[in-house]
């Protein structure tokens, strides 16, 4: 399984792997939001939790397509399959491997994007604890979503029609720590909601992703 | 160890493709498939492997024996050789011996980016990978595809010298002589009846 | 002889032959009787007057809403737990019904909303979670709509429906958590007698059943043409094989 890592770590950081690429995207959403609702310190300091966790979602969601379908296509999946590795496993590393590269370095960089949204200084920390504790459960649904349309040739924007609902809960209770976080309300039972969903996430999903996988690999 | 396949039927999409496959390899022992395009075999060697349930019939070989390869051997292109070799020998728990580069020609290509090599480097690079994860049952489609003449004897002289020798058991799909002495089996008597049993619309004909 | 025969999709079209035109038949007497009864011989509400009678229709599409959904989950287990194809197929033919019992509910809400409310949207968590539920529709039948091959359709998108009625409730939860909304609270509950007087509740009653049949009726019918195209597409794999 840590070969597994490894090996998509590798491939993410080389030529052509897209690294870094989720993390731009998310700072060009951040940069234009201002340029829709207009400067006003007041308003975006309002919506400024929201559109960092939107803006984080959507840079999850753009790298989605590349989890399982390379592998797909060039007959690895295949050979995973037949290894002595549990697809369930697979399934859970493939999911890892992509936080690594999208989830974490956006809960890296959320902090820095916050002041272009004049972020109120309560709030830093909350934004990037609810991040680190809920875009691991990002990268595990659209892994789930990813295995669902691996066999399609144009499953992109399918892929998001069914990931993207499947967000709502992360998306609504992460925001809402941030907002709180950021009017000096209580922020727990948010939070616990955020790391509850990615812990449930991440024990009953890599069932399904491995169920998916198969059979799509028939 | 003993592959023993009993009564197989297989489809392909929810269509029968071929039925009443019987055959029982021991040790050290080849078999050959023969039969035309999209007669199923490569559908039977899938489902051989695992990767697709069988219609019918029994499969019994050794747990977590088998491997399967097909010319979609899982190379990436921003690997080097050796890292590709490494990754599949961890993967299943073993290690990646000096002995493979050299059967498959691969010593000095071993430190080039898989992306670089040419089509038929490619496939050796793949069929390596038969040398590195030390399974014992073969199921092979296809393996000698884009390989040159040379490339093919490398090949053969792997499987009968270090594979077959060492007590393994293969079933390969080919249309060109290997030069092993095995068995053939034409697939063609197999090939299921139009409306033989199993198929996903059974149920509503 | 089992239930289980019924599964046959044979002896489904033989079963559900005569079947259908009573349900359609009762489906319709119940929906016609109960919403004219409501609309025409019910007093108006002293506060809400007569808007209140779109309740005869918001309340029932929106109970099938999510009955439709439950009732696609079930058959979802069917198909992977024992590969029925009758029960894909039905999974299959209830989504676009549920897709639009999701929308008349939402819609006959937004109208409702309006003189009730001074709006035709708020973000309340039940008219959110509405909307949730319609894109879960919407995902659930364009992931049927990509594939091609019937038996890996079905399941994957039974897979789809298992995983998504649990994000599903999950969003239910969340979206209350996140907006304690304007939405009056449960007025047809089991003790309805307490909230809603006799004289509207017996004719939403016979909407109810109305709308219920209905969804049957349509779900019949859809399970048999889906099962006749399926049929078509056995009958041409056959005779390009034959």
């Amino acid at each position: 399984m840590i070969a597994l890592l490894l090996r998509d770590l590798r491939l993410a950081v080389r030529a052509g792997g897209g690294f870094g690429l989720g993390l731009a995207f998310f700072l060009i959403v951040v940069v234009l939001v201002p340029f829709g609702v207009g400067p006003e310190a007041e308003i975006l300091s309002r919506i400024a939790p929201g559109i960092l966790w939107v803006a984080s979602l959507l840079a999850a969601l753009l790298s989605l397509d590349r989890i399982f379908a390379l592998d797909y296509e060039d007959g690895a999946l295949a050979l995973i399959a037949t290894s002595p590795l549990p697809l369930e496993g697979a399934a859970f590393v493939k999911a890892l491997a992509h936080w690594i590269t999208t989830g974490l370095p956006l809960t890296l960089a959320a902090p820095a994007l916050g002041f272009l949204l004049n972020l109120k200084p309560e709030a830093y920390w909350f934004l990037f604890i609810s991040l680190a504790l809920g875009t691991p459960a990002l990268s595990m649904i659209g892994t789930f979503g990813a295995a669902l349309t691996v066999g399609l040739r144009r499953g992109g924007l399918l892929m998001s029609l069914l990931v993207l609902p499947l967000y709502v809960p992360t998306l609504i209770f992460g925001a809402e720590t941030v907002r709180r976080g950021a009017e000096g309300l209580t922020t727990t039972t948010p939070l616990v909601m955020v790391a509850g969903v990615t812990a449930g996430v991440f024990a009953f999903l890599p069932f399904a992703t491995a169920a998916a996988l198969r059979i799509n690999l028939r | 160890m003993e592959l023993v396949v009993t009564d197989l039927a297989c489809a392909r999409g929810g269509v029968p493709l071929i039925e009443g496959v019987n055959f029982r390899l021991k040790e050290g022992e080849a078999l050959v498939l023969r039969g035309a395009n999209g007669i199923g075999k490569t559908t039977l060697l899938r489902t051989l492997a695992g990767l697709q349930p069988p219609l019918a019939g029994m499969i019994e070989c050794t747990e977590d024996q088998s491997a399967y390869a097909s010319h979609a051997d899982g190379i990436k292109a921003q690997l080097t050789v050796r890292e590709n070799l490494e990754f599949w020998a961890s993967v299943h728990g073993t290690s990646v011996e000096a002995s493979v580069f050299e059967a498959f020609d691969l010593v000095d290509l071993r430190e080039r980016f898989a992306g670089t090599l040419s089509a038929g480097q490619k496939r050796r690079l793949g069929l390596a990978r038969l040398g590195v994860i030390g399974r014992k049952i073969l199921f092979l489609d296809e393996p000698t595809v884009s390989l040159d003449r040379f490339s093919v004897k490398l090949f053969a002289d792997f499987l009968k010298e270090q594979h077959l020798a060492m007590g393994g058991i293969a079933v390969i799909a080919t249309h060109i002589d290997l030069g092993l002495e095995a068995p053939e089996l034409d697939l063609e008597p197999f090939r299921a009846a139009y409306d033989a049993g199993g198929s996903s619309d059974e149920a509503f004909l | 002889m089992s239930f289980w025969e019924y599964a046959n999709p044979k002896k489904f079209m033989s079963f559900t032959a005569p079947i259908l035109p009573v349900v359609t038949i009762a489906a319709l007497v119940c929906l016609v009787s109960g919403l004219v009864w409501g609309f025409f011989f019910t007093p108006e509400d002293y506060r809400q007057g007569s808007t209140v009678k779109i309740f005869y229709i918001h309340v029932p599409s929106a109970l099938m809403a999510i009955n439709a959904w439950f009732m696609m989950l079930v058959a979802s287990l069917i198909w992977l737990i024992r590969r029925h194809h009758v029960s894909a197929l039905a999974a299959k033919a209830a989504a676009p019904v549920g897709i639009v019992m999701t929308l008349i509910a939402l819609v006959t809400g937004a109208i409702w909303g309006q003189p009730m409310w001074g709006t035709w949207w708020a973000w309340d968590p039940r008219l959110t979670s509405f909307l949730i539920l319609f894109l879960f529709y919407l995902g659930y039948v364009a992931l049927w709509a990509a594939i091609d091959d019937p038996d890996t359709a079905a399941d994957l998108t039974s897979v789809l429906c298992i995983v998504g009625s649990v994000f599903a409730m999950l969003s239910r939860y969340a979206v209350n958590f996140w907006n304690q909304g304007l939405h009056q609270g449960a007025s047809m509950s089991m003790d309805a007698e307490e909230n809603v007087a006799d004289i509207f509740w017996y004719p939403a009653l016979v909407a109810i059943a109305g709308f219920v049949l209905l969804f049957i009726a349509l779900v019949l019918l859809r399970t048999r043409t889906e099962i006749r195209l399926r049929r078509i597409r056995a009958l041409e794999t056959r005779a390009r094989r034959a």
